[in-house]
C-alpha cells in the first residue's frame, strides 16, 4: 500500500469516525420520533466550543470536558421540551423545520456567547506524529477513533442489555404497542434528545484539537452525519457507523487524489446517489414482519 | 364482586367523526366480558380509550373507583390495566424474550418477573422454542400467542384483549379462545373484543354488542347468543 493511500485512508477513518456519531445522533432521533434533526451538527459545535473556550479560560481539560457535554446535553433536552414537544402533534414535517430554526438560533447564540473566531483544544496526548509504514498518525486521531469505538460500544450495550434501551428500541419499532407495555414516550423522545446532543458533543471534543471549531462548525458536520445517516439507512445504527466511515474515506480519498476542492462536495454526491439509487441506504429496512 | 372497570358515557373523535358515541360498560372483578360488533362500530376505540392511547372527548373511565380519563397510558399500565392490541403489534426486529420482557416493563424484581415468563412458556411452549428469534418471523398465530403473553407480563388486573381471533386458522382460532378460557378459571378479569361474535359470546359471562359507536344491546353472554337480533345481525344465522 502506498504510503499516501495510507495517510487518505487515516484522515478519512479520522472524519469518518465523527460523521458516524452524527449519524447515530440522527438515528436516534429519527427511531424515536421520525424526526430528522437539522440541529445535530450545532451539538458537534457546542461542545467543541464549549470544551475549547473553557480551556482557555483555565478550566483544566477533563473538567470542561464533561461540563462542555453536560451542557450539550442540557441544549438538547431544552431543545425537545421547548421546541420540539408542543409541537407534537404537528406533522413531521413541520417539527424538521422547527429543528432547521432551532439550528440557525443555536449558531446565533453560540455566536453571542462566545464569539466568531475559531478554537482550538490542545492534543490530548501531545502532538508528536507517529510514522506508520511510510504515513504519519497524529495521536489525537487515535483519540477520535477510540473515543468513538468506546461510545459505540455503549451505545451497544445500552440498546441491547438494558431495560431503558430495549424500551426505546421498542418505541422505533411500534410506539403504540410500546405505550401499551407502558413505555413513557414522552421520556423516551426526551432521552433520545440527550443522547444525540451527547454523541454529538463527544464528536465535537475529540476532533476540535484536529480541525478547530467556530460558531458555524456543526453545519458541515451535521450535513455530513446526516449523509452518513441517509447512506447507511435512516434509523439504522450500523449503517450511520459504515456510512460514517464510506463518507470520511471516500471523502479523504477524493481530496487526496483528485483535488480538495471537492472535499466538501463528495457528502452531497452521496446524498444524491443514495435517494436516486438506493432510497433505504445500505442497511435499510428489511421487511421481516409477517403480516 | 367488586367493579373494576366503569365506563360512563364515553366519547371518542377522529378529527370530526365520532367514533364511540356515549358508552357505558362494566367490568366485574373475575368476569369475562365480551363487546361485540361489526367491522367500524367502534370496538378498538374504545380499548384505546381504556389504555389513554386513544383520547376522550367526553365521559369517563374510572378504574377499581378511582377515575383515570386523563391519566396517562403508562401510568395505567402500571395499575394494571394491560392490552394486547388488534394485529398483535409485536417488536418484530426484537426477540421473542424481549417482546415478553417489554411487557413486564412498569414491573420490578427480577425473579417474580421470570417466573412469569416460565409461565408463559408453560402456556404456549411454541414460544419458548422461538424465544430467540425476531418476533416478525412468528406466524399469526404465535404472533397472537405473543402479543397475549406480553399483556400477562404486566400482571394485569385487567387484560383487554382485541380481536384475538383476527386472520387465524379456525384450528387455531379454537386454541386461542381455549387459552382465554384458561386465564379465566384462573381468575383473569378480561374485557374481550371480537368480531367473531359466536365465539366471544359462547365463552363470556356478560356480552355488548356495540352498533356504529353505541351500545344497543346488553345480556348474559348465553342470553345475547340465542338472541334472535344477534343471530341475525351477527351470527349469520
Amino acid at each position: 500500500m502506498s504510503a499516501a493511500l495510507l495517510q487518505y485512508l487515516f484522515s478519512g477513518l479520522t472524519s469518518g469516525a465523527i460523521y458516524a456519531l452524527a449519524g447515530l445522533g440522527f438515528a436516534i432521533i429519527y427511531n424515536a420520533s421520525h424526526v430528522i434533526n437539522f440541529a445535530q451538527g450545532e451539538f458537534i459545535m457546542i461542545g467543541g466550543m464549549a470544551s475549547a473556550t473553557m480551556v482557555a479560560a483555565g478550566v483544566p481539560m477533563p473538567l470542561a470536558i464533561v461540563l462542555a457535554l453536560l451542557i450539550a446535553m442540557a441544549v438538547g433536552v431544552i431543545l425537545e421540551k421547548f421546541a420540539i414537544e408542543p409541537a407534537r402533534n404537528a406533522d413531521v414535517v413541520t417539527i424538521i423545520i422547527i429543528t432547521i430554526g432551532a439550528s440557525i438560533f443555536l449558531r446565533g447564540a453560540a455566536q453571542i456567547i462566545w464569539d466568531k473566531e475559531f478554537h482550538s483544544l490542545p492534543a490530548f496526548s501531545g502532538e508528536n506524529p507517529i510514522a506508520v509504514l511510510g504515513a504519519t498518525l497524529m495521536p489525537q486521531s487515535l483519540w477520535v477513533v477510540g473515543v468513538a469505538g468506546v461510545v459505540i460500544v455503549a451505545l451497544w450495550w445500552f440498546f441491547n442489555r438494558t431495560m431503558f434501551g430495549k424500551a426505546m428500541l421498542a418505541t422505533s419499532h411500534n410506539r403504540l404497542a410500546a405505550q401499551l407495555v407502558g413505555v413513557g414516550v414522552k421520556k423516551v423522545l426526551l432521552a433520545s434528545f440527550a443522547l444525540s446532543a451527547l454523541l454529538g458533543a463527544v464528536g465535537g471534543v475529540v476532533v476540535t484539537p484536529i480541525t478547530f471549531t467556530n460558531y458555524e462548525a456543526g453545519i458541515m458536520l451535521g450535513l455530513k452525519g446526516f449523509s452518513a445517516a441517509v447512506l447507511g439507512g435512516l434509523g439504522n445504527g450500523t449503517g450511520a457507523i459504515v456510512g460514517g466511515l464510506i463518507v470520511g474515506i471516500v471523502e479523504a480519498l477524493a481530496s487526496g487524489y483528485l483535488s480538495s476542492a471537492y472535499k466538501d462536495a463528495i457528502a452531497f454526491i452521496i446524498i444524491l446517489f443514495v435517494l436516486f439509487f438506493m432510497p433505504n441506504g445500505l442497511f435499510g429496512k428489511r421487511g421481516t414482519d409477517r403480516v | 364482586m367488586a367493579t373494576l372497570l366503569e365506563i360512563s358515557g364515553l366519547t371518542s373523535h377522529y378529527g370530526r367523526i365520532q367514533a364511540v358515541k356515549g358508552i357505558d360498560v362494566t367490568v366485574q372483578e373475575g368476569e369475562l366480558v365480551a363487546l361485540v360488533g361489526a367491522n367500524g362500530a367502534g370496538k378498538t376505540t374504545l380499548l384505546r380509550c381504556i389504555s389513554g392511547v386513544q383520547p376522550v372527548t367526553s365521559g369517563s373511565v374510572k378504574f377499581a373507583g378511582e377515575d383515570i380519563t386523563r391519566m396517562s397510558p403508562e401510568g395505567r399500565v402500571a395499575l394494571g390495566i394491560s392490552q394486547s392490541p388488534e394485529g398483535r403489534q409485536v417488536f418484530g426486529p426484537m426477540s421473542v424474550e424481549d417482546n415478553l420482557r417489554l411487557g413486564a416493563y412498569r414491573r420490578s424484581g427480577a425473579a417474580a418477573i421470570k417466573a412469569d415468563m416460565d409461565r408463559i412458556y408453560e402456556m404456549f411452549p411454541i414460544l419458548h422454542k422461538k424465544r430467540d428469534l425476531p418476533a416478525g418471523t412468528l406466524s399469526g398465530g404465535q404472533q397472537q400467542m405473543l402479543a397475549i403473553g406480553r399483556a400477562l407480563m404486566a400482571r394485569p388486573r385487567v387484560l383487554l384483549l382485541d380481536e384475538p381471533s383476527m386472520g387465524l386458522a379456525p384450528l387455531l382460532v379454537a386454541e386461542i379462545f381455549r387459552t382465554i378460557v384458561t386465564l379465566k378459571e384462573a381468575g383473569t378479569t378480561i374485557f374481550l373484543v371480537e368480531q367473531n361474535a359466536n365465539a366471544a359470546l359462547a365463552i363470556a359471562d356478560r356480552g355488548y354488542v356495540l352498533e356504529t359507536g353505541s351500545v344497543v344491546l346488553t345480556d348474559q353472554g348465553q342470553a345475547l347468543l340465542a338472541n334472535e337480533k344477534v343471530k341475525e345481525a351477527y351470527l349469520g344465522l
